[in-house]
C-alpha cells in the first residue's frame, strides 16, 4: 500500500527537514484537532480502518498516552508493542521486528527508541508512516510542534518571541527539535544550564548559551524547563539535586523577574523541587497541563495529515 | 575574612618591593582599618595620626606572602597540626595568608566544612586561611563534589590534591563546571599505573638504594591531559607542585598558546634533588610526592622560575607525626612541611647568588599566587588589604626541628643556615607576628 | 489545498446561464424563513446550522429573515459545522483537505436543528454533516434547508426547505456566488468541460497523480473557490 503525501512526505522523523509552510499546516490543522477534544463526543471517524502500532523501545507513559488518544480520537486501531519482555530482548533486529509487524500491515508506526536514527532505518525499510516519537538525545518531533503551539495559542505567534530552555541541554532531544521548530519560525532560542551539560558546539544550531539563569530571565518570553535526569546526570556533570536547584531551578523569585505576560513550561515529567518549584509548576504561569491538550490535538494533526489522504500514486 | 583590626600603622624606612605596582623604591606605607592607605616617599604627621609607628630599618617590605598549597589537617588530623598551629607557622615565615586543602577528615567536600575552615581560621587570628573545596566528593574520584554550594561558603579554588584525578571525564567536567564561578581546579598530576608503587625518583639513586621509582613520565603525562582539557574545556588550570622539566616545557608552551594554565613548584624541589639522598639514605624527611628529582630537573624549575614559567612558590606544607615518619622509607607515608623556611630557602638559594631578582622573588611569593587564584591582595597598591612582610636579606635563619613552630618536625632541611628571613608579618593591619630578639 | 482563484477549469470555456438574480435570491431566503418558523411554530428550539462553506453565510442570512417574522426579532443561533473529518471518500483524493473547526457554541441536545448548504448534489456532504452534529449531542430532529436541489441522489437524503429544484445533468455544474464570498449574489448553471467517466466509491480507478483537482464519485471536476477557502466537497 502506497500513501499520498499531504505533508508532502511518507514519515515524520524530525523537524530539521521540515519547511515552514509545513510547519505551519501542522499547526494550523492541530487548531481544529483542538475543538474535537471540546466536544462532547470526541470522536470522528477520518481514520475509522487504519492500524497504527506504537512501537515503544524506551518506557514512556504520557508520550504514548497521548499518541493513543489522538490515534483513538480519529478512530483509528492502536496497537502497543513494548520492546520488554518481547523478541527483542531474545536478540530479534530493529529491522526483523518491524518486517514482522509489517506483515500485519499497519498504516504507521510512532516509533521512541534509545538510538539515534533508528525511525529512520525503518522508514527505509518498510512502507508504513514512520512517526518519530524520540530517537535518543537526536529529536522528538511532536513534542516541539506541541510546545509551538501552545506557545501560539498565547502570544498569537512564534515570531520575533525570545524563548529560554533550561536543563540537561546535552542529552535532551526535546531541546534539539525545539531549537530547529522555534528558530524555523522566527523566534530566538537561548539555552541554559551547567556547563558540563552543554553540548560542545551547539551555537551551530543557531542559539546562545548561557549559564547565568538570573541574567537571561528578565528578557524572555517563554521559559521552558528540562527534566534533570538525575539517574544520569549526577556524578560527573553536577554534584547534586540541592545544588542544581540553586544554581538554576526555576523558583518563586526568578519567575517574578520574568516578563509581564511570560509563560512557564515543561515537557514532564516534572521532578518538582528540583528544576522546578512546586508552586511555580501549579502557579498562574504554568502552562504544563495545557501542553498535554496540545500534545492530543497536535499528534491528531500529525496522523490525519500523513494518513488522511491514501489513495494511489 | 574577617580578621581583629589595630590601630593605624605606619611602616617606615623600608624598601618597598612590589612588582605588581611597579615600585621598587624606599616608601613609606601606611596602613588604616585594615587597608592600605597610602604609600609614599614621605607620609607626614597629619595623614599619620594616632598610627603606630613600624621602624622596617632598612628591610625590604613587600606584599603580604600568599602560600596557596597548604595542608593544615584539621579537621581530623590535629595531632599532626591544627588550623591554629599552621596559621602559626605561617606567619613566622612570612605568609599573610594560606590555601588548605581538602584533604581532611571529613573531606572538605561540602559547605559545613568549608565554613568550618574558614572559621577556625578567623578565631585563629592569624594568617588568612582560605579554604581549598574538594573536586570530587569524598575525594573519590567519582562524582562531583558541590562546588557551588562550597564556592558561595568561601572555597577560592578547587582540587583532590593529595590524590590525582584519574577519571578523564571528571577532570574534564570539572573544568568545565568551575567556569560557572570563575575559579580553578588545581591539579595534582600523576599516573598512579605508572607511579605504580615508586616512593622516590626513578633513576640511579633509587636503583642504587633498592627502592621502586616512579618516573618524569608518570607526571608529564598526566599534565599532557590536563593541559588538552583546559584547552578543551576553556576552564582555569592550576598544576601543583610541578617537579620535572617536561611538565614545566608543557606549561611554557601551553601559556604561550594562550591557556588559561598557571602552576606552582615548592621550595624543595628547588633546592634539592634525588642525590640528596645519598647524603642521608632511607631519610623519610626527604620522601614526598612528588619526589625529589634529578639534578636536570630541578635546574629547569630554576630557569622556570627566572623566566616567568613559574607563577608561585608553594610550599605544599604537609605535616606528618613523628611516629608516623619513623616507619622504614617505603611504609612512611609522603609529605614534608615548609610553612617556615620557604623564604629563606629562595631568599639563600636563589636571590642572594642573583639567579632571581629581589622583584621576582617577591612575585612568586604574592602577585603570582594572587593572580593564579583571583585572591585579594598581591600588592600593597592603595585600597589593598593590609596584608605586609617584612624581610631581611641579611638576616640569617639556622633551622632548628625542635624550635619549629609547626606542631610536626619533618623539614628536609633541619641545620641548614640560610641568610635572609621573614622578619614579621602584618595580616589585616595587624601585626601578627615579629622576630624576638634584634641585633 | 489548491485552490484557484476563479472558476476557470482547464479545458474548453463552458456556457454558463444565471437561473436567478439577486432580487430572486433574497426572496426565496426570505420564503425558506417562513417555511422554517411556519413548521416548527415559532422559533422556540431553533438553531440553524451552516454547513462550510457556503451553508454559513446562508444560515446567517436565513436566522436575519427569521428575526424579522417575529415580534421580539428573536433570531435563532447559528452555527457551522466543517464535514472533512467525517467524509467518506478520504481514501480517493489525493490529499487530506484542509479541516477548519467546527463552531457549535449552543446545546445540541432536545433542539431542533436546521442544516442549511448552498447545493443540494448527491447527498453524501448531509450523510456528514448529520454524523458531525450528532457528536455534539442528541437534537430533538434535524431538517435541510438548500438553496437549490439539482437531483442525482446517491443516498436517501431529502430537503424539507427548497429554494428551487433544477434538474441538471451529471455533466453540468450549479454555483450559488454570495455576495459575502464571491462579490455577488445570483445562481449560474453552467457546462463542465469533459471530464473522466463517473465511477462507483468503492473502486476508483487509477488517478493521475498530476491532476491538482478534487473529484467527487462521480467523477465531476469541481469548481475551484477563492485561495482562501477549501474547495467545494462532494454533495
Amino acid at each position: 500500500m502506497t500513501h499520498n503525501r499531504p505533508l508532502g512526505r511518507k514519515d515524520l522523523l524530525g523537524i530539521a527537514e521540515l519547511s515552514r509552510p509545513e510547519i505551519v499546516k501542522i499547526l494550523d490543522t492541530a487548531e481544529t484537532m483542538w475543538e474535537i477534544g471540546e466536544r462532547p463526543v470526541k470522536k470522528v471517524p477520518t481514520l475509522r480502518g487504519k492500524t497504527i502500532i506504537n512501537l515503544f523501545f524506551e518506557a514512556s507513559t504520557r508520550t504514548r498516552f497521548s499518541f493513543e488518544v489522538a490515534q483513538k480520537r480519529l478512530s483509528a486501531d492502536s496497537v502497543n508493542f513494548a520492546a520488554k519482555g518481547s523478541a527483542v530482548e531474545k536478540g530479534e533486529t530493529l529491522v526483523d521486528t518491524a518486517k514482522n509487524l509489517m506483515a500485519m500491515a499497519p498504516d504507521a508506526i510512532v516509533m521512541r527508541h534509545p538510538n539515534p536514527g533508528a525511525p529512520h532505518a525503518l522508514a527505509e525499510a518498510i512502507p508504513a508512516a514512520i512517526i518519530n516519537a524520540g530517537d535518543g538525545a537526536h529529536e522528538h518531533p511532536t513534542q516541539a510542534l506541541l510546545d509551538a503551539f501552545t506557545i501560539r495559542r498565547h502570544f498569537g505567534r512564534l515570531e520575533g518571541l525570545k524563548v529560554l530552555i533550561v536543563g540537561d541541554i546535552a542529552h535532551s532531544r526535546v531541546v534539539r527539535s525545539n531549537v530547529h521548530l522555534l528558530r524555523k519560525m522566527g523566534s530566538e532560542v537561548v539555552l541554559c544550564g551547567p556547563p558540563t551539560l552543554m553540548p560542545v558546539g551547539i551555537e551551530s544550531l543557531g542559539c546562545e548559551t548561557s549559564y547565568k539563569i538570573d541574567e537571561v530571565i528578565p528578557k524572555c518570553d517563554v521559559v521552558m524547563m528540562l527534566r534533570v535526569q538525575t539517574e544520569r546526570g549526577a556524578g560527573t556533570a553536577f554534584p547534586s539535586v540541592r545544588e542544581y536547584s540553586r544554581l538554576f531551578g526555576l523558583n518563586r523569585a526568578r519567575v517574578a523577574k520574568m516578563k509581564k505576560g511570560g509563560i512557564v513550561m515543561h515537557p514532564g515529567p516534572m521532578n518538582r523541587g528540583v528544576e522546578i518549584a512546586s508552586d511555580v509548576a501549579d502557579g498562574e504561569r504554568s502552562v504544563i497541563l495545557e501542553q498535554v491538550t496540545s500534545g492530543v490535538a497536535v499528534r491528531m494533526a500529525v496522523l490525519y495529515l500523513l494518513l488522511g489522504g491514501a489513495g494511489e500514486e | 575574612m574577617r580578621l581583629p583590626q589595630g590601630n593605624p600603622i605606619l611602616i617606615r624606612g623600608g624598601h618597598l618591593v612590589d612588582p605588581a605596582a611597579g615600585i621598587d623604591a624606599a616608601m613609606e606605607i601606611l596602613l588604616i582599618d585594615g587597608e592600605v592607605a597610602r604609600v609614599d616617599g614621605k607620609i607626614d604627621g597629619k595623614a599619620a595620626k594616632n598610627a603606630e609607628i613600624f621602624d622596617a630599618e632598612g628591610d625590604i617590605v613587600a606584599p603580604g606572602f600568599i602560600d596557596i598549597h597548604v595542608h593544615l589537617r584539621e579537621p581530623g588530623f590535629e595531632y599532626k597540626e591544627t588550623i591554629a598551629t599552621g596559621s602559626a607557622a605561617a606567619v613566622a615565615g612570612g605568609f599573610a595568608a594560606v590555601c588548605a586543602m581538602a584533604n581532611t577528615e571529613p573531606v572538605n567536600d561540602e559547605r559545613s566544612v568549608t565554613e568550618f575552615v574558614k572559621r577556625r581560621g578567623e578565631e585563629a587570628g592569624l594568617a588568612r586561611v582560605y579554604p581549598v573545596g574538594a573536586v570530587s566528593h569524598g575525594l573519590k574520584g567519582k562524582a562531583i563534589a558541590e562546588i557551588g554550594e562550597m564556592f558561595a561558603a568561601g572555597a577560592v579554588a578547587f582540587s583532590d590534591d593529595g590524590k590525582p584525578i584519574v577519571d578523564g571525564t571528571l577532570m574534564r567536567r570539572a573544568l568545565e563546571y568551575t567556569r560557572q564561578f570563575g575559579v580553578a581546579v588545581v591539579s595534582h598530576s600523576e599516573c598512579p599505573d605508572l607511579t605504580a608503587g615508586g616512593c622516590m625518583n626513578e633513576g640511579d639513586v633509587a636503583t642504587r638504594l633498592g627502592l621502586p621509582g616512579a618516573p618524569n613520565a608518570s607526571e608529564e603525562a598526566m599534565v599532557a591531559r590536563d593541559i588538552l582539557l583546559a584547552r578543551l574545556t576553556g576552564g582555569k588550570l592550576h598544576v601543583a607542585h610541578l617537579s620535572t622539566r617536561g611538565a614545566l616545557g608543557m606549561v611554557r608552551a601551553a601559556k604561550r598558546e594562550g591557556l588559561r594554565v598557571t602552576c606552582e613548584v615548592t621550595p624543595h624541589h628547588l633546592a634539592l634533588d634525588d642525590r640528596a639522598l645519598l647524603d642521608r639514605p632511607f631519610s623519610t624527611d626527604l620522601k614526598m610526592n612528588p619526589p625529589l628529582r634529578s639534578p636536570a630537573d630541578a635546574e629547569a624549575l630554576a630557569d622556570g622560575l627566572a623566566d616567568g614559567t613559574v607563577d608561585a612558590i608553594a610550599t605544599d606544607h604537609a605535616p606528618h607525626h613523628a611516629d608516623e615518619k619513623a616507619l622504614e622509607f617505603e611504609n612512611a607515608p609522603f609529605g614534608v612541611i615548609g610553612l617556615e623556611t620557604a623564604v629563606s630557602i629562595l631568599l639563600d638559594r636563589f636571590v642572594s647568588k642573583k639567579l632571581i631578582s629581589l622583584s621576582r622573588f617577591v612575585e612568586l611569593f604574592s602577585s603570582g599566587p594572587a593572580r593564579a587564584f583571583g585572591l585579594p591582595g598581591g600588592t600593597l597598591r592603595a585600597g589593598s588589604p593590609a596584608d605586609v612582610t617584612i624581610l631581611s636579606p641579611g638576616k640569617s635563619l639556622t633551622v632548628k626541628r625542635a624550635e619549629l613552630l609547626s606542631k610536626s618536625r619533618n623539614t628536609p632541611f633541619d641545620g641548614w643556615k640560610l641568610k635572609g628571613r621573614a622578619v614579621a608579618t602584618i595580616v589585616g593591619g595587624r601585626i601578627v607576628w615579629r622576630l624576638a630578639a634584634r641585633g | 489545498m489548491p485552490n484557484d482563484a476563479t472558476a476557470s477549469g482547464s479545458g474548453s470555456r463552458s456556457r454558463s446561464t444565471r437561473i436567478m438574480d439577486d432580487a430572486k435570491m433574497e426572496r426565496t431566503i426570505a420564503r425558506l424563513a417562513l417555511e422554517i418558523v411556519e413548521q416548527n411554530k415559532g422559533t422556540a428550539g431553533l438553531v440553524l446550522i451552516g454547513i462550510r462553506n457556503r451553508g454559513v453565510p446562508l444560515a446567517k442570512r436565513l436566522a436575519e429573515k427569521i428575526a424579522a417574522t417575529n415580534r421580539e426579532k428573536k433570531s435563532p443561533p447559528v452555527g457551522a459545522v466543517d464535514i472533512t473529518l467525517y467524509r467518506d471518500d478520504l481514501t480517493s483524493i489525493f490529499e487530506a483537505p484542509m479541516v477548519r473547526s467546527s463552531d457549535i457554541h449552543f446545546p445540541i441536545d432536545g433542539s431542533v436543528v436546521v442544516l442549511v448548504d448552498d447545493v443540494l448534489f448527491t447527498g453524501r456532504t448531509i450523510r456528514a454533516a448529520i454524523d458531525t452534529v450528532m457528536d455534539y449531542g442528541r437534537p430533538k430532529a434535524i431538517r435541510l434547508a438548500v438553496m437549490i436541489d439539482r437531483g442525482h441522489r446517491e443516498l436517501p437524503i431529502q430537503a424539507d426547505y427548497v429554494g428551487k429544484v433544477v434538474p441538471t445533468r451529471i455533466s453540468e455544474r450549479v454555483d450559488v456566488l454570495l455576495v459575502e464570498s464571491d462579490g455577488a449574489d445570483e445562481v449560474v448553471i453552467s457546462e463542465a468541460s469533459a471530464a473522466p467517466p463517473p465511477a462507483p466509491a468503492a473502486a476508483s480507478p487509477a488517478r493521475k497523480a498530476s491532476r491538482p483537482d478534487r473529484k467527487d464519485e462521480s467523477g465531476k471536476k469541481k469548481r475551484k473557490t477563492s485561495a482562501s477557502k477549501p474547495g467545494r466537497k462532494s454533495r
